[in-house]
């Protein structure tokens, strides 16, 4: 079936070897680049033996860490999943000026270096930041504290959302939306009955992808949170800590198995979303 | 940067006149929007209010902070020995990892588009293994292999080759997922015309196909680069952070973040050195902008 696929593209005979030659060359590249240091990583995580590795991922002070990354990710994820979703209608279908560069403005967090964004968090709301002084006399502390992690985080996921979306919304077009109107329906019945479940899969593929990325951001969290063991440690300063501070590499290896996993499963995911969406990409 | 200083103020107020009024014409759901108008308005408020909280006022406080010293403190900060050295060894790793980039994932993008095997969708999927992992975890994935203890007897801790492998790793599938696409849609037939008037595989490939796919390539080397000049969390276990070695740029920012001596100076240091970052990245950011309409108009 791949022969017949690619035979027209191979006009001379003799190009068959050159393209097996290309094929494995690809595939050696991905292979000792990628797959090779994460499959040692697996096995170093396990070769310990279970035992240790179940006692370093249930340690007391990992176990905090995965629930700090929980509470951090899920309410940053919660609202860059309600502002994305409404920039992504802004973008798609207001038709007002401006949205090209609320567009790119949303792709900036993407380029710019994590330390530099958490760095920029500081200057603002820490204690001698432009509003960390007054939101500090308001009883609110954000620097080394969940609100500093979660903007840190919403920052660094800012546009997964919206671009996940967009797409889909300007290929839908608005055409339904109108048959229902003209028959009646009201913006709130159009908006849950037409849009939503229009929109739904791209919805959720971008969410999961804003999830992965939430837990998965070490950088800018480093930065704000200060990185206190059992209050401000989430699951990625943890492997850091083990590794660099308390010298347990087996430790550190065990839990960032467990990261791996995460992130596996989040492009096992995304992958059957993408393929029920109808294999657009 | 001046644009993202302005934008927060701009677009608020006129929503509402401009939603109306002005333009009534580009609204082809016409009715449909005209009822939502309001809604458009309070969207337009919390999106400007969400992205200024986040990201603008932040952004701006880095650029007002790197600039409070006046011009020569910024230039003592951006031109120390370290900074120089950070920011040339950046540079240089970037450019690398975009010019490997440019070649090795256009070369995978072939194959995947071109050349499916059996197993070539498991190769897709493992192409975006670096993106799904969190940085800090491909720093401790890269010390596993290349750490102290290596299975394989290779130690790159504290080397600049160290720091390209991870960089590579990290960048891996950026120039495969824009060119993978823009090839995908190619029309074989002009290849197939070449080839029938006997132009040779590389000659097809040279005069046909890579003016095509030239600007996708180089929006994906682009963005390799501004992802590896900003890097941090896959480097700091490998890198050592050794001082004209292997400190990077963005690792020296943290340096000066950390230095309690005399925060004051430091953290205006600091964000002297996070504007050059953040005026290549936006440089970045308008020229893969430039190159993708290029790449639209090209195909119409």
């Amino acid at each position: 079936m791949a022969e017949a696929a690619t035979s027209p593209a191979a006009p001379v005979g003799e190009r068959r070897t050159g393209r097996h030659v290309v094929r494995t060359l690809v595939v050696a590249y991905v292979a000792v680049l990628v797959v090779l240091p994460v499959g040692v990583l697996v096995w170093r995580a396990f070769a310990p033996g279970l035992g240790a590795f179940v006692d370093a991922v249930t340690d007391p002070l990992s176990v905090h860490a995965f629930w700090v990354t929980a509470e951090v990710a899920l309410i940053s994820v919660a609202l860059t999943t309600v502002f994305g979703t409404v920039a992504a209608f802004l973008i798609a279908r207001s038709g007002l000026p401006g949205m090209r560069l609320l567009d790119a403005l949303l792709g900036l967090p993407v380029s710019v270096s994590p330390i530099v964004v958490g760095l920029a968090l500081i200057l603002v709301y820490g204690s001698t930041g432009w509003f960390g002084g007054a939101l500090e006399s308001a009883g609110i502390q954000v620097i080394m504290s969940v609100p500093g992690m979660v903007l840190a985080t919403m920052f660094v996921s800012m546009p997964l959302v919206t671009r996940a979306v967009v797409p889909v919304l300007v290929a839908r077009g608005t055409d339904q939306e109108q048959a229902a109107e003209s028959l009646g329906a009201s913006a709130a019945v159009r908006f849950w009955r037409i849009t939503l479940p229009g929109i739904r899969t791209a919805l959720v593929t971008g969410v999961v992808l804003a999830l992965a990325r939430s837990i998965g951001e070490y950088g800018a969290v480093l930065v704000v949170s200060g990185n206190v063991q059992g209050q401000t440690e989430t699951a990625t300063l943890r492997v850091d800590t083990l590794y660099q501070t308390l010298l347990q590499p087996d430790a550190a290896y065990a839990v960032t198995f467990v990261l791996v996993a995460v992130a596996i499963l989040t492009i096992v995911a995304t992958s059957l979303l993408r393929r029920s969406q109808g294999g657009t990409r | 940067m001046t644009v993202a200083t302005q934008a927060p103020e701009r677009p608020a107020p006129v929503s509402d006149e401009t939603g109306a009024g002005r333009r009534p014409r580009r609204d082809r759901a016409g009715t449909a929007l005209g009822r939502l108008r309001p809604a458009t308005a309070a969207g337009l408020g919390l999106v400007t209010l969400w992205l200024s909280l986040v990201v603008l006022i932040p952004l701006a406080a880095v650029v007002v902070t790197g600039a409070q010293g006046g011009w020569s403190a910024f230039v003592d900060a951006v031109t120390s020995p370290a900074a120089l050295s950070a920011l040339a060894l950046s540079a240089g790793l970037s450019l690398a990892v975009a010019l490997v980039n440019a070649v090795v994932g256009t070369t995978i993008a072939w194959v995947l588009v071109r050349d499916p095997f059996p197993g070539s969708r498991l190769l897709d999927h493992v192409i975006d293994v670096p993106f799904a992992l969190p940085t800090i975890v491909t720093g401790v994935v890269m010390i596993a292999l290349y750490g102290p203890a290596s299975p394989v007897g290779v130690n790159l801790v504290g080397t600049r080759v160290g720091l390209l492998v991870a960089l590579l790793f990290v960048t891996l599938p950026f120039t495969v997922r824009t060119v993978q696409p823009v090839l995908a849609a190619l029309d074989r037939d002009a290849e197939q015309a070449a080839a029938s008037l006997g132009a040779s595989g590389a000659t097809v490939f040279r005069r046909v196909v890579l003016p095509v796919i030239v600007p996708a390539i180089a929006s994906g080397a682009s963005l390799a680069f501004a992802r590896a000049l900003g890097e941090y969390g896959s480097l700091v276990l490998i890198s050592s952070n050794i001082p004209k070695q292997t400190q990077v740029a963005s690792a020296l920012v943290y340096g000066k973040l950390e230095d309690a001596t005399d925060p004051v100076t430091s953290t205006q240091q600091a964000a002297s050195l996070a504007i050059v970052l953040l005026a290549v990245s936006v440089l970045v950011l308008v020229a893969v902008e430039l190159l993708q309409r290029k790449g639209a108009r090209r195909h119409g």
